[in-house]
């Protein structure tokens, strides 16, 4: 171990690690918000609380059928995310054709519910969810020790966001995505559902959100507010970002997770907020967003 | 022509039925202290007056901030240290407020009008989160204490304060005054411009308004009016705290100002009657509050887009 500008390598790097895995979840939560955004011109209030669900449907699953975090994985994102595709048939695709701030109520008062609900079941304190026991422990790497669960949380979560960026802009789905973005009349004259491609394009942002609840659980409590004072973080990277770019949305969410886990290192006072102050001097520099097209 | 016919009523007024509601809403305001707690229609005169301003916004520019708590709760702040700190009498308190509020929505309005639509919610969500995050650290706010114990003080000298009776007087007298305000500036050449703007931006920029300046203007005064009714809260209550600089709070008001009817002018003030009721109702009940309001969210926006006010002036088919 030694040290840098005064403060020691275990300090700086932990910090850096710390601010990777916040920046894993606000790539993942970025990324379902644009890419939600991009189909249903909706952006998903409720997504903070589906990363609550997630971590809940995780804890759930181990607390009352013994189902481990393996399982949980793949099981709370496809359970959410068909919860996702209910909200979508059931309420969001009234909205499409009206002034998108109805989207962003309506998706606020969902996530009012479901944040109210499980804050009346489990108050506000966390509940514990232990790491897998695969990946306890940790290695020193000499400069800092590394925790394997932390590790693991980073290297998927960019595999996650490079396979998605892989898919909606290498492959012939991702393609049909995109065409229905730019132009959904002219693709359902090809004979391509659209509605359902909607419908499922919800789902899986959702799902993104749940897997990264599910992520969270062993890193942070799981408790009913996980979810709210994060969106309004991710809200600040999409704006930073602009929702116009795939590789946009993960770039700024990683980058800004380390700025933020620096900040802590460097001038903890300003840790809650800096994200905020970027935010600011974007929009005065480049109002259209680091990634973003002028509208 | 209808000058000569109706002079009175169409010198202040746009149209009678607006001006008999006006008329109607100030009876119903003088007698209700007899039948309901001076504090809890303080209160709602408050938030009436708080959900007018964020109409100002929404219901004639077409803007929606999701971070006006951070008006309403900084103007409470400020006032609240004011009135307690330095002594202030409460009319310069409450000024202090909303200098505040005026200043803030300077800054935060000239940084959100740079992008539109949902970009906008999402900024004054953020810096509004900002200011929340302030007010936790910064000292004068005794973060989760709050501003205790604030002195109501003499109005001008001479009318005390601590007496309900003439508090409630001093409240409903900011209230009207500020919403006579707000319709002389929506029904202004200025607040025609900002109806144009909304219903179409660009072709009023290609008349040659400066649609920018227009719509920071309309912001700053949202924000201004917002921080009248946080400060004047602060007294009522003699307290300010986190809760009105949380974004629960900014979530709060436009539920109000959605139930009562977007861009209805009486709107928002049945809107924050009607809320304030409903959680007096449900103080006992915890958390259920917040699901209670998210499902009247998702009414509203389903299936009850124009608001109580809204839905009354289509069915009477008058202007409301």
């Amino acid at each position: 171990m030694f040290e840098l500008f005064g403060i020691s390598s275990q300090a700086l790097f932990g910090q850096l690690l710390i601010g990777l895995i916040n920046g894993s979840f606000y790539a993942l939560l970025s990324l379902g918000l644009a890419v939600i955004f991009g189909m249903l011109n909706i952006i998903n209030f409720t997504h903070g609380a589906q990363y609550m669900l997630g971590a809940f449907t995780a804890f759930f699953l181990l607390q009352y059928a013994g189902i481990g975090y393996w399982w949980a994985i793949v099981i709370a994102p496809l359970a959410v995310g068909i919860t996702g595709i209910i909200i979508e048939r059931l309420f969001l695709q009234w909205l499409y054709k009206l002034d998108h701030l109805y989207g962003l109520l309506l998706t606020f008062g969902l996530a009012l519910i479901f944040e109210g609900t499980f804050r009346n079941f489990f108050g506000s304190s966390g509940l514990p969810y232990s790491v897998p026991p695969e990946l306890q422990g940790g290695r020193n790497l000499g400069f800092m020790f590394l925790p394997n669960y932390r590790a693991w949380v980073v290297v998927f979560s960019l595999a996650v966001c490079l396979t998605t960026w892989f898919v909606i802009e290498r492959t012939k789905l991702g393609s049909y995505l995109r065409a229905a973005t730019e132009n959904p009349t002219l693709v359902r004259a090809f004979g391509i559902n659209v509605p359902r491609m909607i419908t499922l394009t919800y789902g899986f942002g959702v799902a993104l959100a749940a897997l990264a609840g599910v992520m969270a659980a062993p890193i942070y409590n799981v408790s009913p507010q996980m979810g709210a004072n994060l969106i309004i973080v991710v809200f600040a990277v999409v704006v930073i970002g602009g929702m116009g770019s795939i590789m946009g949305a993960i770039v700024t969410g990683f980058g800004l997770g380390i700025i933020e886990g620096l900040t802590k290192v460097f001038f903890p006072e300003a840790s809650n907020t800096v994200i905020f102050i970027i935010m600011a001097i974007v929009l005065l520099i480049r109002p259209a967003g680091l990634f973003g097209r002028a509208t | 022509m209808q000058r000569a016919t109706e002079p009175s009523v169409a010198h202040t007024w746009r149209s009678q039925s607006e001006a008999v509601a006006f008329f109607l809403m100030v009876c119903a305001l003088i007698v209700a202290p007899m039948f309901a707690y001076p504090v809890f229609l303080m209160k709602a005169l408050c938030f009436a007056l708080f959900a007018c301003a964020f109409n100002l916004l929404i219901g004639y520019v077409g803007l929606l901030s999701f971070g006006h708590a951070l008006f309403f709760g900084w103007a409470s702040y400020v006032c609240a240290h004011a009135a307690k700190v330095w002594g202030f009498p409460p009319e310069l308190a409450i000024a202090c407020g909303t200098v505040a509020a005026a200043g803030l929505g300077t800054i935060v309005g000239a940084l959100a009008i740079r992008r539109q639509g949902i970009y906008f919610a999402m900024i004054t969500l953020a810096l509004a989160q900002m200011m929340y995050f302030f007010a936790i650290q910064a000292p004068f706010t005794h973060g989760e204490d709050g501003i205790q114990a604030v002195p109501r003080g003499k109005l001008f000298g001479f009318i005390d304060l601590a007496d309900q009776t003439n508090m409630y007087v001093t409240v409903l007298v900011i209230f009207l005054g500020c919403f006579l305000l707000i319709y002389r500036i929506i029904n202004s050449p200025f607040g025609e411009v900002l109806k144009a703007i909304r219903e179409n931006e660009a072709r009023a920029i290609s008349l040659g308004y400066k649609t920018e300046r227009f719509k920071l203007l309309a912001f700053v005064l949202s924000a201004t009016f917002a921080g009248v009714a946080g400060a004047t809260k602060a007294l009522v209550f003699q307290l300010a705290s986190l809760t009105d600089v949380d974004w629960p709070m900014s979530g709060e008001v436009i539920l109000m100002t959605l139930v009562g009817g977007l861009g209805t002018l009486f709107g928002p003030v049945v809107g924050a009657f009607f809320i304030v009721t409903l959680e007096n109702f449900l103080t006992t009940m915890g958390q259920w509050v917040f699901v209670v309001q998210g499902m009247i969210f998702v009414v509203c926006v389903l299936l009850f887009r124009r608001g109580i006010i809204g839905e009354l002036a289509q069915v009477l088919r008058i202007k409301l």
